[in-house]
C-alpha cells in the first residue's frame, strides 16, 4: 500500500540502478558510487513479519509468594524462522525489581526466561545488523500470567500465552541488506524495479548454525499461536462490500431527491 | 483508639514502661483533657511505649571537665589593611582562646584586575576613543568594585555605557595579557583571550532582551501565532521537499531557526508580511501534504513497525474528521465485526482496513447530504410543518428501514407513486415527515438491513 500510493503521488517509476549512469536522484543523494553496499533501493520496502509476546506456566505446589510463575517473553518469526538474519540482539528491559533488568540476548531464539510474580510492561528492543538498519526499534508487551478467565482452575500444564503479530518494515533498504536475504524464509522479499538485478547471495558457511535459530523445534512450539492473513481479509472484503453496497444506494437517494428539489424550487414561495 | 479502630485491632492495652510520671492504666475512655486527645488518639489511646525524649537527659549539664568562660575579645582581621580593631564574644576553653584566623577571613575574595605600567600603554593600549586619564580611572574603579560595571559606568564622570567600558576593560586585559605572555600558546586558555568580549553582539543581545520583556501581552500573541505559522510552512515545505530527496534533511534543520530568529528579533514590519502570504500557502498544502507527510515521515524512520504505519495512516486519513465522526466510523467498524485494530497486520490487510476506513468516511457523509437534502426539500414545502425540528448535524449511521422506502413513496402532486402507503401521505405532502421526528435516534447497522 505505502509502495503503491508513493509512487502515484510522485509519478517517479522505479528507476534502474545499475550501473555507473548517473541518474539525477542518484547524484542528489550525495554519496558517490564508489561501494555498493550504500546503494539504497527508494520506494522498495522490506518486511519480516514476527510475533512477540509471552507464554507463563504456572508452578502450581513449587509457587512461592514471590515466584508464582516460569515465564518466557520472545521475539519470533512468524514463521518461526531464524530472526538473526536481520537481528543482531535483542534487549529486554525488565521491571526495576528484576536484578540486572536489562537483559541482552546476542543469538536467535530472542527469547528471555524468568521467573516472578507480577505482570508488567517489557520494553524490547532490537537492533539489528549495520547493514540493515541503524537505528534500533522499540517493541513494548505487557506481560501477562494470568488467564483472563479468572474463574477457572490455573493448571501447570497449560500456560497462559498472549501474541501479537507485526511486521518490521524497512523502508529503503540498502543493496547489500536485500543481496544477503535474497532467499530467505523469514523476509518478505519485495517487488524489485523492473529489470533490476541483485548481486547473488554470499553463501552461508556453517549450515548447523544457520538452523538453530530458528523455533520450529521451540519445546514452546506447541503453544504458539497461529495468524492468517487469509481470514482477516475475508473479513474485511466482506465488510468493504456491505459498505460499498450502502454508498451505491445512498447515491441513488440523493440523485432521486435532488432531482424532486429540482421540480419543487420554481413553485417555492418560501 | 480511633486508629486502633480504623486499623481493625482489638482494643487491648499494651503494658506501659518508664515513663517517669506514671500512668495507670486507664479505661480506654478516660484520656488528658483537651487536644492531647486526639493526639493520644493517634498513638493508640495510650502514651508511647518508649519515651521519645528521655527527661533525665534534658536537665543533664556539659561535660564540667572542661572550663568554659566567654571573654570579649578582639579577633584579627586580616582581610583589611586597617587599623581597624574589632571585638566578640569567644568561647574560651580552660582559658586557651581559639586559634586561628578569623573564620570568615576566607571568603573575602576578590577579583584580580591586571594593572598597566605606563610604558604598556603607550605602546599597546592607546585609543582614539579613550584617554589615558579615563582608562586609569576605570581600572581604579574596577579594583574598587570588583567589576562591577553597572556600578562603574555610574561612578565615571564621562557617560559611557556599560558595553562600552566592558570593551575597554576586557579589550585592554587582553592586550596586556598577550604582550606579558612569553608565548601565545601559554595565554590561549585564559579565560580573557579565549573569549573575546564582543561589544555588537552583546548590545544587540541586550536589546533583544529587553524587547522581549517589555513586550506586551498583545504582542506576544502575535509572536505565537506567526511562530506557529513559520512551522507549519517550514514542516509542509520539509514534508515535500523530503518526499523527492530524503538524504537532505540537515539543510531544512537550519531555515527554520533562522526565520525564528528573524522575526523574534522585533522586526514588526516582517509578521504581518509573513502572515498573509503563509496562510494562503498553509492551506493548499495541508490537503496534500497530509498523505505525503505521513509516508514521508514513515519513510524518514528506516524501520517501523507496520501496525505503526498503519496508526499514522489512520490519523491522517482521519485528520479532517471530527471525534464525532471518528468515533462513529470505530462503532461502524464494530457493526461489521472488525477488529478496530486488525490481529494480522500484513500488507494487504492494512491497506485493506485503511480502505474500509476511508469508505465508511463517504459513507457517513453521504449520509449527512442525504440529510441535508431530505431537509431542504421538505422545507420547500408548507411552512405547517414548523415545527418539524430540522437537525442535520443528527446524522445517524445506518439509514432507516422506513426511511429507505420513504423516498418512493413521497408524492408531490403526482399520482405514479401514490399506490403505496396511501394512509402515510397528506395530498401533496411530503410523507416523510411524521416518520422523521420518530426515527431521530440511531439504529445500529445490522447485516440483516442490508
Amino acid at each position: 500500500m505505502i509502495n503503491s500510493s508513493s509512487s502515484k503521488k510522485h509519478g517517479t517509476d522505479q528507476q534502474e540502478i545499475s550501473g555507473p549512469t548517473a541518474k539525477s536522484q542518484r547524484a542528489q543523494m550525495g554519496k558517490p558510487e564508489e561501494s555498493e553496499n550504500k546503494k539504497r533501493l527508494k520506494d522498495v520496502e522490506i518486511s519480516v513479519p514476527i510475533v512477540f509476546g509471552n507464554a507463563a506456566f504456572w508452578l502450581g505446589k513449587k509457587a512461592s509468594d514471590y515466584q508464582s510463575h516460569k515465564w518466557t517473553v520472545y521475539v519470533r518469526g512468524a514463521t518461526n524462522e531464524d530472526l538473526s538474519v536481520v537481528v543482531k540482539r535483542a534487549v529486554f528491559q525488565l521491571h526495576s525489581s528484576f536484578n540486572n533488568p536489562t537483559r541482552v540476548v546476542e543469538s536467535a531464539p530472542f527469547e528471555l526466561s524468568e521467573s516472578g510474580w507480577g505482570e508488567f510492561e517489557i520494553a524490547i528492543t532490537l537492533y539489528f545488523h549495520s547493514d540493515v538498519c541503524e537505528k534500533p526499534l522499540n517493541l513494548f508487551h505487557h506481560l501477562k500470567l494470568y488467564p483472563e478467565d479468572e474463574s477457572g482452575p490455573m493448571s501447570t500444564k497449560k500456560p497462559v500465552v498472549v501474541e501479537f503479530y507485526d511486521e518490521i518494515v524497512f523502508t529503503e533498504p540498502s543493496e547489500s541488506f536485500l543481496a544477503r536475504v535474497q532467499n530467505h524464509p523469514a523476509v518478505t522479499f519485495p517487488r524489485l524495479p523492473a529489470g533490476f538485478t541483485l548481486p547473488p547471495p554470499v553463501p552461508i558457511e556453517d549450515e548447523s548454525k544457520r538452523n538453530r535459530g530458528d523455533t520450529k523445534d521451540h519445546p514452546l512450539s506447541q503453544w504458539f499461536l497461529n495468524f492468517s492473513e487469509a481470514d482477516e481479509l475475508l473479513q474485511l472484503a466482506a465488510a468493504r462490500q456491505q459498505v460499498q453496497a450502502h454508498i451505491a444506494k445512498l447515491r441513488r437517494q440523493i440523485s432521486m431527491i435532488d432531482g424532486q428539489n429540482q421540480q419543487l424550487k420554481p413553485p417555492s414561495d418560501q | 483508639m480511633d486508629a486502633k479502630d480504623i486499623l481493625g485491632l482489638p482494643k487491648t492495652p499494651l503494658a506501659i514502661t518508664q515513663e517517669k510520671k506514671t500512668r495507670p492504666q486507664r479505661d480506654s475512655q478516660r484520656k488528658p483533657d483537651g487536644i492531647a486527645r486526639e493526639v493520644y488518639a493517634l498513638t493508640g489511646g495510650l502514651a508511647p511505649l518508649m519515651p521519645s525524649i528521655d527527661a533525665s537527659e534534658l536537665k543533664r549539664r556539659p561535660p564540667s571537665s572542661e572550663k568554659i568562660t566567654w571573654q570579649w575579645l578582639p579577633f584579627p582581621r586580616s582581610a583589611l589593611k586597617d587599623n581597624l580593631q574589632l571585638y566578640h564574644w569567644v568561647r574560651v576553653v580552660n582559658g586557651v582562646p581559639p586559634a586561628g584566623d578569623y573564620s570568615f577571613a576566607k571568603y573575602n575574595k576578590s577579583v584580580e584586575v591586571i594593572r598597566y605600567t605606563d610604558e604598556e600603554y603607550e605602546k599597546y593600549l592607546s585609543d582614539p576613543a579613550w584617554t589615558k586619564e579615563e582608562t586609569d580611572r576605570l581600572f581604579d574603579l574596577c579594583e574598587q568594585f570588583d567589576l562591577r560595571f553597572i556600578i562603574i559606568a555610574d561612578r565615571l564622570l564621562t557617560l559611557r555605557t556599560v558595553e562600552e567600558l566592558k570593551d575597554r576593560y576586557y579589550s585592554v586585559s587582553r592586550a596586556i595579557l598577550s604582550s606579558r605572555a612569553s608565548s601565545s600558546g601559554e595565554v590561549a586558555g585564559h579565560p580573557l583571550v579565549k573569549e573575546p568580549y564582543n561589544v555588537s553582539q552583546e548590545t544587540e543581545r541586550k536589546r533583544a532582551l529587553s524587547m522581549v520583556l517589555s513586550q506586551t501581552r498583545h504582542q506576544e500573541r502575535k509572536d505565537a501565532e506567526v511562530l506557529a505559522e513559520a512551522k507549519r510552512i517550514t514542516e509542509s515545505r520539509m514534508a515535500a521537499r523530503v518526499a523527492e530527496e530524503p538524504n537532505l534533511p540537515v539543510t531544512l534543520d537550519i531555515c527554520p531557526e533562522s526565520t525564528e530568529r528573524d522575526i523574534v528579533l522585533g522586526d514588526t514590519i516582517s509578521p504581518p508580511n509573513v502572515q498573509v502570504p503563509s496562510a494562503a500557502v498553509a492551506s493548499s498544502t495541508t490537503m496534500m501534504a497530509d498523505n505525503t507527510s505521513t509516508l514521508a515521515s514513515l519513510r524518514m524512520l528506516w524501520v517501523h513497525l507496520r501496525t505503526y504505519a498503519l496508526e499514522q495512516m489512520v490519523q491522517a486519513a482521519s485528520s479532517s474528521a471530527g471525534l464525532r465522526t471518528i468515533k462513529r466510523v470505530e462503532q461502524a467498524l464494530q457493526d461489521l465485526g472488525v477488529d478496530l485494530k486488525p490481529k494480522v497486520p500484513t500488507k494487504a490487510v492494512c491497506a485493506e482496513h485503511l480502505e474500509l476506513r476511508k469508505e465508511i468516511l463517504t459513507l457517513l457523509n453521504l449520509q449527512k447530504q442525504l440529510q441535508y437534502k431530505e431537509a431542504e426539500g421538505s422545507s420547500f414545502h408548507d411552512s405547517s410543518y414548523v415545527d418539524m425540528p430540522v437537525t442535520p448535524k443528527k446524522s445517524y449511521l445506518a439509514v432507516d428501514q422506513d426511511r429507505t422506502f420513504v423516498p418512493d413513496t413521497i408524492s408531490f402532486g403526482g399520482d405514479r407513486l401514490g399506490k403505496r402507503e396511501q394512509k402515510r401521505k397528506g395530498p401533496g405532502r411530503a410523507s416523510e415527515t411524521p416518520s422523521s421526528p420518530a426515527h431521530k435516534r440511531p439504529r445500529k447497522l445490522k447485516a440483516s438491513d442490508l
